[in-house]
């Protein structure tokens, strides 16, 4: 991967802030609900997609189960909002219970009648399982694809246990968010949709600075390593369990952040947050945006989720071409993804074929290296 | 006894389900190291292939021929799916052999468009386009040598090309006009009916087994038998063993790795189309029918280990049996007075999908002790 990035100016990037933050503000007054409740949704899938750009995108593990710790930090939220509205219920136990008969709250979901608890459960409880899983696969040197498959079992697992279990967190049909209250205010209440829309756009850059503080440095460093040439990375003396356990467990924290935020923006939390097609749909917002860029991931969520809500509302049918498609094109034509291709030679290359560029005749990575020698 | 014998038979048609269905995808993964996520959408054509045949057979024509027709659609599915994963590998997967995270998002690509193909085109023109591919691709290889290696054979590649498209819109056409129900794109589920010699049960030692199981049965050990006496006795076989091996070394003495990629290839998405063939039989065929299958496919690859068949076959018996007794709370039968919380805990799993839950965890929980399987691949160059 080239390791050559555009440095831009102290006033563009400070242009840039401004401008961001002032659509911050102003997107609840220029865009309709509907559309600003979609695009929140959207910014806090990318938050989940920059989680899986850290595991993937820097360390090299492709997860095709982020989908678990997606739902769990959704199904954590839920289970706090549900449990917070239930006093006009019977047995002051959410709705649901007495569909099936269940009199007794379940004892775990004691503790989610705390919100302070509920606060920390939101991340801690998606990272620490994702810290389990990883550990497991990752203490047998199980990798690659094979690490790829299990974490897709473990998906399934997850899915047909949260599905099957009605009395427990309601089965299939999830647990709804949308007219529970919280503070005294109903959750799908239009001033709500607008905190949560402020809450995540806050907690995306949050995530993107965090993310950014973890791949500097020399653990950003010992990630890479683990991507290139993992045994070269053991045979200096680092023990690439302990670094692989800890990514995948702050990935999966960030997935818990997405999945809540994501939960109380649509309104329901289901088991379909855990099917196979939505977590490799993950990858493929990572991938188009471009792995290794932090930025990419963001910009790949929320651009895709938007075409594919507009294409769906266009041509229902088409859009399951147009994302095979882009599956296939990426992998094929644009491996690094479009902000990757941006930052590398791509549109050099682009201008030369058309004869708009003059061609570099010596080996080009010395070029590249002279030009940033200088900046630097 | 006849409890035990009524288990160990649904277990093994569970698992000769799972085995048809792996086998496959233990040729194009175990022998080529390509994780082909597309191996469901291949077996849902073999069953759309089922369907279509089983129409096509109750034209006047071939009426009298009906209850053959699963015989025949055995081969066709073999050769549609076969026909459509040498498309596969010949576009896609030639480019990313060596990189299996990158095949794998591209084959999943691949399925999604797979699916929606058979939502939004009728069946007739798909059954068309198939043929076309298959002219397209085969004819030209059965050119003369003369002609192969003349210098205008680009010219005969295209026109046969041409005359693969006539055939195939022609047969769409033909196809369309004499069977209504393939003439109209269609995203609901078919069902694929069972000759009536197949259908009922047959009586073994006292128990009733139904036939289409029994047929199930039959079909995957035919396969079974048969590609393992390919792969060990013909020429192809040994070849493909030995650029399975050492590529490099296979190329030098001559084997051209090229063919062998796509014969490992075809033979793997065709045992694939015979899954579906199989499948069909159980139950109504849609576009998601692959989806089920494709992730206990890989754990019985996983469990049996890479790139050994008598692995695939005992992994997927293996979890057969395992997933009938505890999907069906069998131990509570053989063993009806063991303790409370052991009898609770196995009423708690003994559900299709909770049965599913367990299994897979103690796939994970076997993995800690074996990592490559049951039966690892053993030699030096393994770890990579």
């Amino acid at each position: 991967m080239s390791i050559s990035k555009i440095k831009f100016d102290k006033k563009i990037v400070l242009s840039f802030w401004i401008i961001l933050i002032a659509l911050i503000i102003a997107a609840p007054t220029l865009l309709p609900v509907f559309r600003l409740n979609l695009l929140g949704r959207y910014l806090s899938l990318s938050i989940v997609a920059l989680g899986v750009d850290l595991i993937w995108g820097y360390t090299g593990l492709l997860s095709l189960g982020q989908g678990i710790f997606f739902a769990l930090g959704g199904y954590c939220a839920a289970m706090y909002l549900q449990i917070t509205s239930s006093s006009e219920f019977p047995n002051n136990i959410p709705e649901f219970f007495a569909l099936y008969g269940v009199e007794k709250l379940p004892f775990f979901w004691e503790p989610f009648k705390s919100a302070i608890f509920t606060f920390f459960a939101i991340w801690i409880i998606p990272a620490l399982v994702a810290g389990l899983i990883g550990f497991l696969v990752f203490r047998n040197r199980i990798k690659g694809v094979y690490f790829s498959i299990l974490t897709q079992a473990s998906l399934l697992v997850f899915f047909n246990f949260f599905n099957g279990q009605q009395k427990l967190i309601n089965g299939t049909n999830g647990l709804k968010t949308d007219v529970t209250q919280l503070f005294g205010q109903m959750v799908g209440s239009e001033s709500m949709q607008r905190i949560f829309f402020w809450i995540t756009a806050i907690l995306v850059i949050a995530a993107w600075f965090f993310a950014k503080w973890v791949v500097k440095g020399r653990f950003g460093n010992i990630l890479i390593g683990i991507r290139d040439d993992e045994p070269r990375v053991r045979f200096t003396g680092y023990n690439p369990v302990i670094f692989k356990t800890i990514i995948f467990s702050i990935a999966g924290g960030l997935a818990g952040i997405s999945g809540a935020l994501y939960t109380v923006q649509s309104g329901i939390v289901s088991p379909q947050f855990m099917t196979v097609p939505f977590s490799i749909e993950m990858v493929i917002w990572v991938a188009v945006g471009g792995r290794g860029t932090l930025l990419g991931a963001i910009l790949g969520a929320v651009f895709i989720n938007y075409a594919k809500s507009l294409v769906s509302e266009a041509l229902p049918a088409s859009w399951m071409f147009i994302q095979g498609g882009l599956f296939i094109l990426v992998v094929t034509a644009l491996p690094e993804g479009v902000l990757g291709w941006i930052q590398g030679d791509g549109p050099r290359n682009f201008l030369q074929r058309f004869g708009l560029k003059r061609k570099i005749e010596t080996y080009p990575s010395l070029e590249v290296n002279n030009k940033e020698g200088n900046n630097e | 006894m006849e409890l035990l014998l009524d288990s160990l038979f649904n277990g093994v048609a569970i698992g000769s389900v799972l085995l048809v269905a792996a086998l496959g995808l233990a040729i194009v993964f175990g022998l080529m190291g390509v994780i082909n996520l597309a191996h469901g959408e291949l077996m849902m054509l073999g069953a759309y292939t089922t369907y279509v045949t089983q129409l096509i057979f109750k034209l006047p024509i071939l009426k009298p021929f009906y209850n053959s027709y699963i015989i025949v659609s055995i081969f066709l599915a073999f050769i549609v799916s076969g026909v459509v994963g040498i498309l596969l590998e010949k576009t896609i997967i030639r480019k990313l052999y060596g990189s299996p995270l990158e095949t794998l998002l591209a084959t999943w690509g691949v399925s999604l468009i797979l699916q929606q193909f058979v939502r939004s085109v009728p069946l007739a023109y798909g059954t068309g386009l198939v043929i076309s591919l298959l002219i397209g691709l085969f004819l030209p290889t059965t050119f003369p040598l003369k002609i192969k290696e003349s210098i205008n054979f680009k010219y005969f590649k295209f026109s046969s090309w041409i005359f693969a498209a006539l055939t195939g819109v022609l047969t769409g056409s033909l196809i369309s006009s004499s069977v209504s129900k393939l003439s109209r794109a269609s995203a609901r589920n078919v069902d694929v009916t069972a000759p009536s010699w197949m259908r009922g049960q047959v009586e073994i030692i006292g128990t009733a087994f139904p036939k289409t199981r029994l047929m199930i049965i039959v079909i995957t050990l035919i396969s079974v038998i048969a590609i393992t006496l390919f792969l060990n006795q013909s020429a192809w076989g040994m070849r493909i063993r030995a650029v399975t091996q050492n590529r490099q070394m296979s190329d030098c003495l001559g084997i051209s790795t090229e063919k062998v990629d796509i014969i490992t290839f075809g033979i793997g998405s065709g045992l694939a189309g015979v899954a579906g063939v199989a499948v069909s039989l159980l139950g109504s065929v849609g576009p998601n029918v692959g989806g089920n299958y494709i992730v206990g496919c890989f754990m019985v690859v996983v469990l049996g280990g890479v790139g050994n068949l008598l692995g695939t076959v005992l992994a997927s018996f293996g979890i057969g049996i395992m997933t009938d007794l505890i999907g069906a709370g069998r131990l509570l039968s053989i063993w009806p007075d063991m303790p409370l919380p052991l009898s609770n805990t196995i009423n708690f799993f003994a559900t299709t999908s909770m049965a599913r839950v367990m299994i897979f965890a103690l796939i994970v929980i076997f993995l800690q002790f074996k990592p490559t399987g049951l039966f690892p691949q053993k030699g030096r160059m393994v770890e990579n």
